[in-house]
């Protein structure tokens, strides 16, 4: 990609070093760090950027927690898993169902327990004594009322605290059902410094207990996972249509529309693909040393990204009839987008756009609005680390500190029976002078022009400076920030649930989203934020009832 | 179906609940706090508390929703969260100036002890809180009660740590309200002013929570009761708790520490529970019934008798919080409905829920509350005895599809509508806003259900 510079009218040195004088010196130096210029420098060097470091206190973040990350974000959209969330009712309810993480299962009677939130609703008396017992009998009552293959426990704050082994309760209750896979996610709140802990923790526990577990595969020639793919809106949906018009089985999808079965089965595919880097690139990672899966990234929001995405995975296999059908797919969907594209974006060239979401959101979509001519001047992850923004080749230079070091790094080795390198590393040295580029991600800067703004961890006052100096005409973060940004007249779009729309991956998706962004840039609502006579308070005539 | 798994057959649960009935304190107390003018609600404990909190009030009322938190990390869980309360204060105050920061705990910060008190003190005492503002504490374990305890224990840090009897009677009520919208706190207001009565109001989150849109964005928005009235609150002439679960521990603390006569109402939704807060206003302060709430009263009163059609001897299951459930109940036998199912989450205390609304509802209703009388058991009640109208909050709607029941919605939280922050349900002109969705809903259904020759022009 070409290095494009954007001149923002009052510079990001100059935002930057304003922003930190309201902070108090220790918080000033640190939000310096994480708040940078964009630059680049032979193709892909980018400044070094703060990221994935704790949140200070008493600052109004958009962040979560880790048993989000864990229980809400990984583990959450797959629907024949019975999740048990063990602590008081709070977590167990705020994750019930609000990430929209849609599902479709296979029949009338199919499992699906999406629907349902269950929890130990722990009280004074288990905290003092223990919860242990309550879990137990909880999982004996789940057993009996549900039947389910699997069930995942997931740890809330004060289980940590008081010591409940959640693991040991589901071991024991392994024993008492065999033919049930139960295990137990240490993802308690305080771990790590935001929802990205807890990625982590699911994705060791995933890869460790259910990965593996079955050996036979789903038929078809091209098969392939998708990881980070959670279904919000349908997106998952989307994505599988496309593949199955390409030829390709979608063996797995870590873990929008997923079951039980085909993550336990997912070693058995041939090509995994990552979407959201940070929440899966761990067990990418895992199930290639473990099982010999290559991985690559992709990005199917916005439709030339996917359109590349899905010529890449074509040219993985290298099949010349699956080459041919990919295109042949490609060229009738961008067709129909292209009628919208050209509609749209007219009335929407030249804005701009800021975005604080996510892990790799705050990236995916900055395609999606370039592709309609909106360009994003400021953009931010919520919880990623200096991987997401720089890419992955700084890896062997993020310092671990204490707040990472607490999450488990599992050591893998290859599979003794099942490790099978699905290309050798000759192929893979060819496929990389042919343009390819395996176990890794580019990151988010070196796609964003020069000159614009990139801020870890962004918050709600730093949002409020970003409106006060460029005056963006779209805000793109998450339903605590929508309604401050909209007060203000400017319409928000929110990228985590996409304000109940959706789907915005793949070509359709595109299209909902172009005309989305249209809504939002030219519905004539926004426009009455300020009264007439607020715009003209001078007063001509003399009738009045005060006078 | 939605809700495949829901077997008709019940089964005693000990341990596990399954779609809950209630949420924890903290929302509860995060929620009141925002009735507090120029405050900043602080959560003290892992930042995911908070998001939530924050997340499931902004859905609900489609508005800011501002607060803050200690963002505990596990080192401050194992050695105490006293730092970054600290630090917490520094930032806020430097940064988003409030007058006042209303610390709730939650479990982390309560099961390791953290000293609210004490830290308060030495955030004093190091100068961490600037002249003249002030930091308030509740203690909200969210293992103990529910939302609704959060609610109340915040409302009572409020008379705790304001409230002054200076021995001179302001000739003011005190009102404070139960956990329930800012459209009832203004209506509650109206009906209190239109009876020429001076008093006080706390929590109030009317004006906070649904602000208009002007181009403005302000993080304390105009609503709110001012410090000053709830200190003042302490020489009022009486005080009423309206409604009782989420509010009588702040009365009755408002009793003890500051002398206040105290008295107690049920919420006044519906023309029975409307009547006896009105009178109850009357008698203790010594007011006429004006013409404007007679005109109100009367007009719910027609539409009531004139529509009674529609609403009498339909069954009517309800899912809520306890203080709402109560007053609703009664709402529905004075529109004639009959009431099968009552559950709630939230523990009912002192409130003797189930003998009370058998008392309105006569012996058969089914009324469950507390530990493991969740949704699921509410669907399981519903499966088995089938209502024409289910009253209750959005998660409702997944029992309501997949039996093709209507749903009203009441409570908390309500994610897939919007109104509820805007127009009443209480009083008599939230009755008949409350009146005609039911009328509509029945009116509906009948519309759609009826055979095409008994399709009906005039209704």
């Amino acid at each position: 990609m070409e290095t494009e510079l954007y001149q923002l009218p009052i510079s990001g040195e100059q935002f930057r070093d304003d922003v930190v004088e309201s902070y108090s010196p220790k918080l000033a130096k640190k939000r310096k760090r994480q708040i940078v210029v964009n630059k680049i420098e032979n193709g892909d060097t980018v400044p070094e950027i703060m990221a994935n470091t704790r949140t200070a206190p008493g600052i109004i973040s958009m962040r979560g927690c880790a048993y989000a990350g864990c229980k809400g974000v990984v583990l959450g959209p797959t629907r024949d898993i019975l999740q048990i969330t063990h602590g008081p009712i709070g977590c167990g309810f705020y994750s019930w169902l609000t990430r929209r993480n849609k599902t479709r299962p296979t029949s009338p009677d199919a499992e699906n327990y999406m629907n349902y939130a269950m929890s130990t609703d722990l009280q004074e008396d288990e905290i003092v004594f223990g919860g242990e017992k309550k879990l137990m009998a909880a999982i004996d009552e789940a057993v009996a009322l549900f039947h389910p293959r699997a069930i995942g426990i997931f740890a809330t704050c004060p289980v940590g605290l008081i010591g409940d082994d959640v693991h040991a309760v589901a071991r024991a209750a392994e024993e008492k059902y065999p033919g049930i896979n139960i295990f137990g996610f240490s993802c308690e709140g305080y771990k790590g410094v935001s929802q990205s802990a807890g990625h982590h923790i699911a994705n060791n526990k995933v890869f460790t207990d259910v990965v593996g577990q079955i050996d036979k595969s789903k038929e078809g020639k091209f098969r392939l996972n998708i990881l980070g793919e959670y279904n919000i809106g349908g997106d998952a949906f989307e994505i599988e249509r496309i593949a199955e018009a390409c030829g390709l089985t979608l063996h797995s999808t870590f873990s929008g529309n997923s079951i039980y079965d085909e993550f336990a089965s997912s070693h058995t595919a041939d090509l995994n693909v990552v979407m959201c880097h940070r929440s899966i690139n761990y067990l990418a990672e895992m199930m290639e040393s473990k099982y010999g899966i290559p991985w690559f990234k992709v990005n199917l929001v916005g439709a030339e990204t996917t359109a590349k995405s899905f010529r890449k995975i074509a040219k993985f296999f290298n099949d010349p009839e699956l080459i041919e059908r990919t295109e042949k797919v490609i060229e009738t969907e961008l067709a129909i987008v292209q009628k919208v594209r050209d509609e749209i974006k007219p009335r929407c060239e030249g804005k701009t756009a800021i975005i604080f979401v996510g892990g790799s959101r705050a990236h995916h979509y900055q395609d999606l609005l370039r592709e309609i001519g909106v360009v994003t001047i400021a953009a931010g992850y919520e919880f990623a680390h200096r991987d997401d923004y720089e890419g992955r080749k700084v890896l062997p230079n993020i310092v671990v500190d204490a707040d990472s070091r607490n999450i488990e790094e599992l050591t893998v080795t290859p599979d003794e029976t099942r490790y099978n390198p699905r290309i050798s590393e000759e192929q893979k040295i060819e496929r990389e002078a042919d343009g390819f580029t395996f176990s890794d991600y580019r990151g988010m800067m070196p796609e964003m022009p020069i000159g614009t703004l990139v801020i870890d961890d962004c918050n709600q006052f730093e949002i409020e400076k970003l409106i006060e100096y460029y005056h963006p005409d779209l805000v793109c973060a998450g339903i605590k920030e929508k309604y401050i940004v909209q007060k203000q007249g400017i319409p928000m779009k929110q990228l985590h649930s996409y304000d109940y729309m959706g789907p915005f991956a793949g070509f359709k998706g595109a299209v909902n989203f172009y005309r989305e962004i249209d809504r939002l840039l030219n519905c004539n609502a926004f426009k009455f934020a300020k009264a007439p006579w607020d715009e003209s308070p001078e007063l001509t005539a003399t009738y009045g009832y005060n006078s | 179906m939605l809700l495949r798994h829901t077997p008709t057959v019940f089964s005693e649960r000990k341990a596990l609940t399954v779609n809950p009935a209630k949420t924890c304190q903290p929302i509860g107390a995060m929620y009141a706090a925002l009735g507090i003018h120029n405050c900043l609600p602080h959560s003290h404990g892992s930042q995911g508390c908070c998001a939530y909190h924050r997340s499931s009030l902004t859905r609900h009322y489609n508005d800011p929703i501002m607060a803050s938190t200690s963002s505990f990390s596990e080192g401050s869980s194992v050695f105490g969260g006293q730092a970054n309360l600290l630090e917490a204060f520094t930032n806020i105050f430097t940064l988003y100036n409030p007058d006042i920061i209303a610390v709730n705990t939650t479990c982390l910060s309560e099961v390791i002890g953290d000293d609210l008190v004490q830290i308060i003190k030495k955030a004093y005492e190091e100068k961490k809180i600037p002249d003249g503002k002030i930091v308030i504490h509740a203690n909200t374990p969210s293992f103990t009660g529910s939302h609704i305890t959060g609610y109340a224990n915040m409302t009572t840090a409020m008379v705790k740590y304001f409230a002054k009897n200076t021995g001179k009677r302001n000739g003011k009520i005190t009102l404070i309200p139960s956990f329930i919208e800012p459209s009832d706190m203004s209506e509650i207001k109206y009906i209190v002013t239109e009876m020429g009565i001076k008093y006080i109001m706390y929590p109030d989150t009317s004006d906070v929570v649904n602000s208009p849109m002007d181009g403005h964005f302000r993080m304390y928005p105009k609503g709110g009761c001012p410090k000053e009235n709830i200190i003042a609150s302490g020489d009022s002439e009486a005080a009423i708790a309206v409604g009782r679960l989420g509010t009588m521990l702040a009365t009755g603390l408002l009793d003890t520490q500051c002398k206040v006569p105290v008295n107690a109402v049920d919420l006044p939704i519906g023309i029975t529970a409307t009547d006896k807060f009105v009178d109850m206003l009357r008698k203790i302060a010594g007011a006429a019934v004006p013409e404007s709430l007679r005109k109100d009263r009367g007009q719910l009163v027609d539409i009531l008798c004139d529509m009674s059609q529609y609403t009498y001897g339909k069954k009517v299951s309800l899912i809520g919080d306890p203080d709402i459930l109560l007053s609703m109940v009664q709402f529905c036998r004075d529109a004639g409905m009959e009431v099968l199912h009552v559950l709630t989450g939230t523990p009912p205390g002192k409130l003797k829920l189930e003998e009370r609304i058998k008392e309105i509802c006569g012996e058969n209703v089914i009324v469950k509350a507390g530990l493991q009388c969740d949704m699921f058991m509410f669907h399981q009640l519903v499966q088995n005895n089938r209502p024409d109208l289910i009253m209750g909050n959005t998660y409702c709607k997944y029992i309501c599809r997949d039996m093709d029941i209507p749903l009203l919605r009441i409570g908390f939280p309500i994610y897939d509508r919007i109104g509820q922050s805007y127009v009443p349900i209480m009083g008599y002109r939230g009755g008949i806003h409350l009146l005609l969705k039911i009328l509509s809903i029945f009116m509906d259904r009948q519309d759609r259900d009826a055979e095409e020759e008994n399709v009906e022009l005039i209704m």
